[in-house]
Parts: C-alpha cells; structure tokens; sequence
C-alpha cells in the first residue's frame, strides 16, 4: 500500500477496460497527466465520474475511452461549454456517451457516504427540479424521526480513484493543501487509489491547513511534476488559464482535436 | 463618464448586495458584480465559492471558482462537501448569485439543455453545479444574464433550479427554506416577483431603456410594475472600480 510507481505502470496495473475510474480535483490538483496515460494505454468503455468533466474529461472522452460519465457539471470554466462532451452527447462522436447527472450537493455526498462505507446519503437538494425524472440515483426519502421527506443518493465507489497532491514521503503518505474539494472522500470511496504528486520527499514538513492521507490507505504514489496542467498544483504552480481558453478553439473542430491529441498525448511519452 | 449596457448591468448586481451579506457567487459575471461590490458599495462582503473558500479576497478576478487567488486570500478553506453540508444548506449565506442559460416567467432556471428531449438535446449544457442548492438554502437569490427572447422564456426546456415553480405557493409546498430570486438583473433593467403571483415584472429600467424595449426580449407578456424606477447612472468611482477590475482580468 503507498506503492510508489511510475505513472505508466500505475495505470496498466490499476485501470481496465469497463471500469468505474474517478480522476478528481475542483479546479485544483486535476491529475491531468494520468487522464493522459488512459489515453494514450488506450483505455475503452470507461465509466468516468467527476464532479466537474472539464479538459481532461473532454480530451478522454474525444479520445474514445468514455462509455458513461456520472458529473454534475461539465464546462470548461470561465471560458464556455466543452465541444467533444457535446459532440459525444449530441452526435454520439467518437462513441455514444451515456450520462448520469447530479448537481455538485449530490456528487459530494455521494463520495462521502462511499468514503463513509455507507449505501447512500441524505441531503436537502433536487426538489422541485428536473434532474430526479431523468436520473434514477435520486430518490425522496422519509426521516424516520420527523418524517420529512429529503433526498437520497447512493453512494459511489469507483473501482479506481486517481488524484493529484503536492507532496508524498518515501512511505507513500500523501500530504496536500489548499482547495482540496472531494479529494479525501474519492480516495478514501474507491476500491483502488493512485495519487500523482509533485515531488516524493524524504519528510512531509508539517502544514497547517493540510490534508494526510496514510499511505496504506493508498493504493499507488506517483512522482509526475507538473502533472496537474493545466490545472495548478498550490505552492508549486499556477493556473495555466491561457489554455483552458486555447482549448475552446482546439477541441471546437474533430480533425483539430485528433491532430492535437496525438501530438500532445499519444505520441509523447513520458519521461520515467 | 459613457458606460456600456454590460457595464451597467454588473454595477446595478453589484450595488443590490449589502455590506455584510454573505454572498455564494458563481464564476464569471456574477463574481465580477461581487469582486466590484466589494471595492465598493460593501467593503465587508463575504465572498463564498463552491470550491471552498470563503471570505475570499482576490486582488484580481478569477477565471475558475477555484484559481488559486481565492484559496491564498480565503478566511478559510473547507472541502467541497463541506462547504454544501455546512455552509450552505443550514441557510448560513444571504445572497446566493446565478447566471441563467434560460429563466422563465416564475424564475426558474435552466443551465442543463436546449430543447425538449433530455436524451437528445438541441444543445447540452454544462449543468446544473451548485446551482439547484443554492437555489434551494440561500436566503435569497439574484440572478444576472442578459436579457433576450431565447433567454426570457414563457417555460424553461428544464428546470435545474427552482425559482417560484409554477406559481406563488410552489417552494413552501417543496419545502424549500430560502426565499428564491428576489432579483433578475439584466442589461435593460430589473425584474422582481409580483408579491402576489410570484411573475417576474419589470420594476426598473436601465438609464435611457424604453419599457418597451424589455418587453420585446422577453418571451412572455412582461408586466411593468406600475412605479417603474429607473436605475440611477453608474458613477465614475463605480466605473472606475469596474474597469480597473476588467484590465487586470
């Protein structure tokens, strides 16, 4: 457990064909670079969860490794909509993508009651909206104590959940800081874990503020540098928003989109 | 000091938060009418961002609700479930402030899809993020979007946030705690609910806006509430404040 490994032998002995893989980070420690070696281990028939698909989700889903994705919001942010998500939704390019859709409330509570080892959770949210006649994982339910009627979500337990943190030990304990968003919960939720980090140190320097996880609670621990870009990584670097808008016009069009897609993910391979 | 009808828009948003409201703010124009309420008519505004910070104070304006600004600023900085569990469904924050891809008629919103069958969109949208929450638990909610007929609708192709339903009794009946939109701010003007029907009237128009004008990118028969205000002009602190925070942007 906190096994530390290198990025491709991570994915090739956690992620198969048909699983349930959830990559998170809200805006913040997207693990990026492990979306792309999906892709580029080519990876197919995935069920991809993620609070907020942004241009990771929307280069896995263009690059055909996406049979269903579970999210609650799926843009690129700030700048507008994300073309091959709609293309998949809209034109059923490269692949038909199912949908399961949630409001961010119901996705976070689903990672807790995962991460909580619970068959659901219970929240005030969806009343009144449509999202509960088009998404069979949003029930009412009744308090058994004051009998009002709430809602319930099931819990999410992906077979595998990947994330990026600032930093881990020798001993594969994960220190990160920062928006940290649902990052403990889909660890801690899902069957198999793999953190990449910025830098393996040989001691974790205390941090107010921070988020441990215990490396036997982890499955692997990557070193990947810069493995959150475009996405930031706090303390290390930052935003790289003049990509998040460049992406807008790169996915916009297929034949860019592939043109690009091979260029920057299929055939770079990474450094060891 | 000229202004544009954008310009005018996110000061009139920003000028309808109070000092002191805790504020839960959506990315892009709702949080640039925040950041400008903060450098000016409410110094004390606490900024809320669904990625968990709060109490933010950004010096420029972020492009995500998660740059790295709001967290090195933020009074705290609380997980994802936490700032839904905690914060925002027990009714802890005043303002919560939307964008619309469409609102109709009783403020309902839609953000999910354009068309009439879900599984086959005429557009997918992003969704609904934290949206149908805040809706649900802020005390109150403001929306700001840009007023035209594609957007004005007589009845959202999906409801993914719940303004007034489909009349004036439908959020006690569903049970929700905060009060809905209490305002729509638009480029032209501003709608509120009818305190009886709960039907978005047009109360204010914009410096040298014709009613008519409202009523022409509305998809629906707009009521003029019968003592229209008009909204006072932008002042040149006001713009000022605004452009220095779009530059940096």
């Amino acid at each position: 457990m906190g096994v530390i490994a290198s990025l491709p032998e991570a994915i090739a002995e956690l992620v198969r064909d048909g699983q349930t893989v959830a990559l998170e980070g809200f805006t913040h420690l997207i693990p990026v670079a492990a979306g792309h070696e999906i892709i580029r281990q080519r990876r197919r028939d995935l069920t991809l969860v993620r609070m907020t698909p942004d241009i990771v989700y929307d280069q896995m889903i263009g690059a055909g490794c996406a049979r269903k994705l579970v999210f609650s919001w799926a843009g690129n942010p700030g700048v507008g909509s994300l073309h091959r998500f709609r293309d998949a939704v809209q034109r059923a390019w490269p692949a038909p993508l199912e949908i399961e859709e949630h409001s961010h409330a119901g996705m976070a509570n689903r990672y807790v009651a995962g991460a909580s080892g619970l068959p659901f959770a219970v929240l005030r949210g969806y009343v009144g909206t449509d999202l509960p006649a088009h998404t069979a994982t949003i029930k009412p339910i009744t308090c058994p104590f004051t009998g009002e009627v709430l809602t319930a979500v099931p819990a999410l337990n992906p077979d595998v959940g990947i994330v990026h943190a600032q930093r881990a030990d020798r001993a594969g304990n994960v220190q990160m800081w920062g928006i940290t968003g649902v990052h403990k919960e889909v660890v801690l939720a899902s069957h198999k874990s793999l953190v990449t980090v910025e830098e393996i140190v040989d001691r974790l320097e205390p941090r107010p503020g921070a988020v441990i996880l215990p490396g036997w609670a982890v499955t692997y621990v990557a070193e990947v540098p810069g493995g959150a870009h475009p996405s930031y990584a706090m303390g290390y670097s930052e935003r790289d928003n003049d990509y998040y808008q460049a992406w807008d016009a790169i996915s916009r069009d297929r034949d860019t989109f592939t043109t690009w897609l091979k260029e920057h993910v299929l055939d770079r391979v990474p450094t060891p | 000091m000229r202004w544009t009808a954008d310009e005018m828009m996110t000061i009139a948003a920003a000028r309808a938060l109070r000092d002191g409201d805790r504020c839960f703010v959506g990315i892009g124009r709702p949080s640039t009418a925040a950041n400008l309420a903060r450098r000016t008519n409410a110094p004390n505004l606490v900024l809320i961002y669904e990625s968990g910070t709060i109490g933010a104070k950004p010096a420029t304006l972020p492009l995500s609700i998660g740059d790295g600004v709001l967290a090195e600023t933020a009074d705290a900085v609380v997980s994802v479930p936490e700032i839904f569990n905690y914060w925002l469904q027990p009714g802890r924050v005043d303002v919560g402030f939307l964008g619309a891809a469409q609102i109709d008629r009783y403020g309902n919103i839609n953000t999910t899809v354009i068309g009439d069958d879900y599984r086959d969109p005429r557009v997918r949208l992003p969704g609904a993020g934290g949206a149908p929450e805040i809706a649900a638990s802020c005390r109150e909610v403001i929306v700001i979007v840009k007023h035209s007929p594609r957007t004005f609708v007589e009845r959202v192709d999906f409801v993914t946030s719940v303004g007034y339903g489909s009349g004036p009794d439908d959020r006690a009946k569903l049970g929700l705690t905060g009060r809905g939109p209490a305002l729509v701010i638009t480029d032209l003007g501003v709608l509120e609910p009818d305190p009886e029907t709960a039907e978005l009237i047009l109360t204010q128009v914009h410096p040298g806006v014709d009613p008519a004008r409202a009523a022409e990118a509305t998809g629906w028969p707009l009521a003029v509430a019968p003592s229209l205000r008009v909204t006072p002009d932008p002042s040149s602190a006001e713009l000022s404040a605004l452009r220095e925070l779009e530059r940096q942007d």
